[in-house]
């Protein structure tokens, strides 16, 4: 009831948007609103997710389709996804309360901004697929307004028109799932759907259907394209949102697909995805490691992290598939939790991009630096965030791909060849994408936050308003939270996984709160709590011997820099000679990355260059080609719009007789 | 309760003969170099001068500048109370397992990293730049070794290995071999030493670790040595453990068992220690890229670790 009145508040509130005006404060109360509405949805989803048993009462509103009724339920996996999205919405919205005023234009933003909110709240209740692709299709479609917000920009409007295309796609892809799901009578509610059995063939297109369709939503490599490009267009805490949470909700609709609604995939789906993901996360990182934009560089990152998410639902695929339900218990697990930590530090460091813009007017890493000083919240938020993402311990990162390496570590022990050797491999990928993730983050912050002010909007850069600081405060407060209490947290999504894997779990069944110990005592384990008790410890210990010992005077004195003094902050190093060795040690090949110099000739006054030339393999080998065979088509296509009325009337009169055949061949079968 | 004393032993053992680890590879070094050198207990010497001396922090420096020392000392100190040096009867043996203790490292060479971008030094941001490139390729091979170990012996939990090897469950075996290979490459490259860093050179353009660490001084730079010394002393105990754990005291065992534990680490850190000086003076230096051809090596033996066990399990 709680959540249906939220729901429709949103709804209420994206008119009130419209009719803001010019007036700030009416746009500060709309944002506020919907701060309320979200607070609301989190603690309807919190509520059902501490009851048994796990499914709520059904819902059937007569609208949608004249011969179906619009169904919703919400149920564990719905509860678990509806605490993660309006945690992250409830946190971009009291951000906007104080962006809103410094946004160009704020009338474009308001308005869609509780739809938005409304079209991922509602994908998560749909109990039926049309209600869901109704939803699925009021969350793209906003966004894509959002993102349009700043629309005199022409990259805004080519990334807008490369995402309605992506979204197209996907919802296509989706719809011809469900279709298949539904089978010939059309039962397209869940139930029916998951009481259905699909035989071969329709199995196998049911998951290839719903891995491209939510896949390209949620950014899997090679359908990533559109997200490093819409994610940075829109004003940042819609990026947040975005980046942060609507790549969850299509997360979801795969969990809801594949474990809940399709229910039997078979193994050797488990390690396709298993693959996909170690791609994407490697693949996301690198691109991430090149960029100089910082809301470009946290979309790559995001596409990074649905790839290790992915290598957890995989890896859960292949145990149900296999048999082995315990583990695929944890491997879900494992996967969820990255998906709420994800979210939580992703719409950190997106909002804590929002402020850097806000206070210095760049996005640019070449133009930023020292904002640490000059922004001491949001630095040290950002710190905490940036050190989550790059999964050390002891903040709520690590744990997650703690789960996931513990869980892939017990992937050899499948009976089939294909996980025995390529579990090692994506185990490598995984490992490699975390520690390629911490030198991203140590550049993004080292450059943005440390070091000296590289242009002179980052050196009079200024504190943000206080709505903007006390949230992203309270998110890195969430990251420290959900690392130094581990068990709790999987104690909560182990509730959510028991449906969809049949098995009763917990994490910290042998040892008991606060140690982690997925298989069993002697198996490896881990806790958040201890760790972060004695490392505090040896920490606060190591100051006082030295205070004890030593001298506790400090000079402040210039740099001394092996004794060359310099003054000017260019000579720092820069996000682009920070990559170099990444690059020529990760990008030579993948991204065919060259530097060249040019050296002007002696007595020549030209200034001396250096050149990185970086090609998208993706983008260009893929996307390209497609836009050519388009083309291409639509070349020839194009004669048809110039033919006489006869020839015309002709193809009409071809088609009929076609048409009619058809139905003649099928009616005589 | 003993598990706690011992651990306490633990803590104040490694802080404790870390600087004599590294003074006698500095030692071995010199004699072979045809030097006298210092004696072997000069690095407890230079840390006592160092902290009565005081900090000189550039005014460019934040926060993180002075706070790193402090992050970097204490996880390295942390992981380095994981690891069981004499005796597997840990109270943080159960905290944490391989992969924390890899992650730690991690958050030790985060800051340091950070801490080298703060001052805003060219040198600095070159330090901190190859050594996330370093580690972007030693950290996973460090974790396929745990893969490999894990497969073997079913745990991840260093303490857990270690009884598993000492129990006689694992004979001769290539992976091992393999797994033995990768790790003492990634020690190499995480401490900093040759072939991959100089840590006594004096050449700004070849430092990678120094080169981050260039802005310290005084107690700051103290704690940065010291960790220096610790982590080297924690691979000392982590090789030594995991691949000769013999003389390893275990759980139940009296006080007798833990001497000899006792006894026993500190004969196997000598023996490494030499290795290592003798290893030193007898390479030299690569150039920066072809760091990622050793690394890279590193990995493929972590990866093939564990490929040879089915190979080995099939033939």
């Amino acid at each position: 009831m709680l959540i249906a009145a939220a729901l429709s508040a949103l709804l209420a509130l994206a008119v009130l948007g419209v009719a803001a005006g010019a007036e700030m404060w009416r746009h500060r109360l709309v944002y506020l609103c919907c701060m309320i509405a979200s607070l609301t949805l989190l603690a309807g989803g919190a509520k059902h997710l501490g009851q048994t048993p796990g499914t709520g009462p059904a819902i059937i509103l007569p609208i949608g389709l004249p011969w179906m009724a619009a169904h919703f339920r919400l149920d564990n996996l719905s509860a678990l996804f509806m605490v993660v999205v309006n945690l992250a919405t409830a946190a971009a919205s009291a951000y906007g309360i104080g962006y809103c005023s410094h946004l160009p234009e704020p009338r474009r933003v308001t308005p869609f901004f509780p739809l938005f909110l409304f079209g991922m709240n509602a994908v998560l209740i749909a109990d039926d697929a049309f209600m869901f692709l109704v939803a699925w299709e009021f969350m793209s479609l906003s966004s894509w307004l959002l993102v349009l917000a700043d629309h005199k920009n022409a990259e805004n409007r080519h990334a807008a028109f490369v995402y309605l295309v992506m979204a197209c796609f996907g919802t296509f892809c989706l719809l011809t799932c469900f279709g298949l799901m539904a089978g010939g009578e059309g039962a397209y509610s869940f139930p029916a759907m998951r009481a259905a059995k699909l035989d071969g063939v329709a199995g196998f297109l049911v998951v290839l259907l719903a891995l491209l369709g939510a896949g390209s939503k949620a950014g899997l490599v090679p359908l990533h394209a559109w997200l490093p490009l819409a994610h940075p267009a829109a004003p940042s805490h819609v990026s947040a949102l975005m980046s942060g949470v609507m790549t969850k909700v299509a997360l979801y609709g795969l969990i809801r697909i594949l474990f809940d609604l399709h229910g039997h995939v078979p193994w050797a789906w488990g390690a396709v995805m298993m693959v996909i993901g170690g791609i994407t996360a490697v693949m996301g990182v690198l691109y991430a490691i090149l960029q100089d934009d910082l809301k470009k560089l946290l979309a790559y990152s995001t596409v990074e992290n649905i790839g290790v998410v992915v290598i957890g639902l995989g890896l859960a695929i292949a145990f149900k598939g296999s048999g082995e339900k315990t583990l695929a218990a944890l491997a879900l697990v494992a996967g969820l939790y990255h998906i709420v930590n994800h979210s939580i530090f992703k719409t950190l460091w997106f909002l804590s991009a929002g402020a850097v813009i806000t206070a210095t007017g760049e996005r640019d890493l070449g133009k930023l630096g020292g904002l640490a000083k000059r922004m001491p919240w949001n630095g040290v938020a950002a710190l905490i965030g940036a050190i989550a993402i790059s999964a050390l311990p002891p903040l709520n990162g690590f744990v997650s791909e703690w789960l996931i390496f513990q869980s892939l570590f017990k992937g050899p022990s499948l009976p089939h060849w294909a996980m025995k050797f390529g579990v090692p491999v994506v185990g490598a990928m995984l490992a490699l994408a975390a520690a390629l993730a911490a030198a991203c983050f140590v550049r993004a912050y080292g450059i943005a936050f440390l070091g000296r002010p590289r242009s002179k909007a980052a050196a009079e850069a200024h504190q943000v308003p206080a709505s903007m600081r006390w949230t992203v405060a309270l998110l890195a407060g969430l990251c420290v939270v959900l690392g130094a209490i581990p068990v709790t947290i999987t104690d909560a999504l182990s509730h959510v996984v028991t449906p969809l894997t049949g098995v009763q779990f917990a994490v910290s069944a042998d040892l008991g709160w606060p140690w982690l110990s997925p298989v069993s005592s002697t198996r490896g384990s881990y806790s958040g709590t201890v760790l972060v008790m004695t490392g505090a410890g040896l920490c606060v210990i190591t100051l006082l011997l030295v205070h004890g010992f030593g001298t506790t005077r400090v000079r402040r004195a210039d740099a001394w820099d092996c004794g060359h003094k310099e003054s000017i902050p260019q000579s720092q190093y820069t996000g682009q000679s920070f990559a170099q060795p990444l690059r020529r040690v990760f990008c030579a090949s993948i991204f065919a990355a060259r530097e060249s110099v040019d050296m002007p000739d002696p007595g020549d006054n030209r200034p001396a260059e250096l050149k990185v030339r970086v090609i998208d393999p993706i983008w260009v080998g893929l996307y390209a080609g497609i836009g050519r065979v388009v083309d291409f088509i639509a070349d020839l296509v194009n004669r048809i719009q110039y033919l006489t009325v006869r020839r015309y009337l002709l193809m009409m009169f071809g088609t009929l007789v076609l048409m009619l055949l058809v139905v003649a061949v099928r009616q005589s079968q | 309760m003993s598990a706690i004393v011992w651990q306490l032993l633990q803590i104040i053992l490694v802080v404790a003969v870390s600087p004599l680890i590294t003074g006698w590879v500095r030692l071995v070094k010199s004699r072979l170099n045809g030097r006298i050198g210092a004696s072997a207990f000069q690095p407890y010497r230079d840390i006592y001068r160092l902290l009565q001396k005081e900090a000189v922090v550039a005014h460019s420096a934040s926060w993180v500048f002075r706070a790193a020392p402090y992050v970097t000392f204490g996880s390295v100190w942390l992981a380095a109370c994981i690891v069981p040096a004499f005796t597997t009867n840990l109270f943080l043996a159960q905290a944490a397992d391989l992969i924390a203790l890899v992650a730690l490292l991690g958050v030790a060479r985060f800051w340091t990293a950070l801490a080298g971008m703060d001052v805003g030094t060219s040198f600095g941001g070159l330090g901190a730049s190859r050594e996330m490139m370093i580690a972007s390729l030693a950290e996973p091979a460090m974790l396929m070794v745990t893969f490999s170990l894990s497969l073997i012996s079913g745990t991840t939990a260093p303490a857990q290995i270690i009884a598993f090897v000492l129990s006689g469950g694992v004979g001769i075996e290539v992976s091992l071999g393999l797994a033995l290979a990768a790790l003492v490459m990634v020690a190499i490259a995480e401490n900093g030493r040759i072939p991959i860093d100089n840590p006594a050179t004096h050449l700004e353009l070849t430092m990678v670790h120094e080169a981050m660490v260039l802005e310290y001084s005084g107690r700051h730079l103290a704690l940065m040595e010291g960790a220096s010394m610790v982590r080297l002393t924690l691979f000392m105990a982590l090789i030594g453990g995991l691949f000769a754990p013999w003389g390893m005291a275990q759980p139940g065992d009296g006080a007798v068992a833990v001497l000899v534990g006792l006894g026993a680490f500190l004969a196997k850190c000598f023996i490494l220690a030499t290795a290592l000086g003798v290893f030193e003076t007898s390479i030299a230096k690569m150039r920066v890229f072809r760091y990622a051809d050793f690394l890279g090596g590193a990995l493929l033996l972590g990866l093939l670790a564990t490929i040879f066990l089915y190979v080995s399990e099939a033939v």
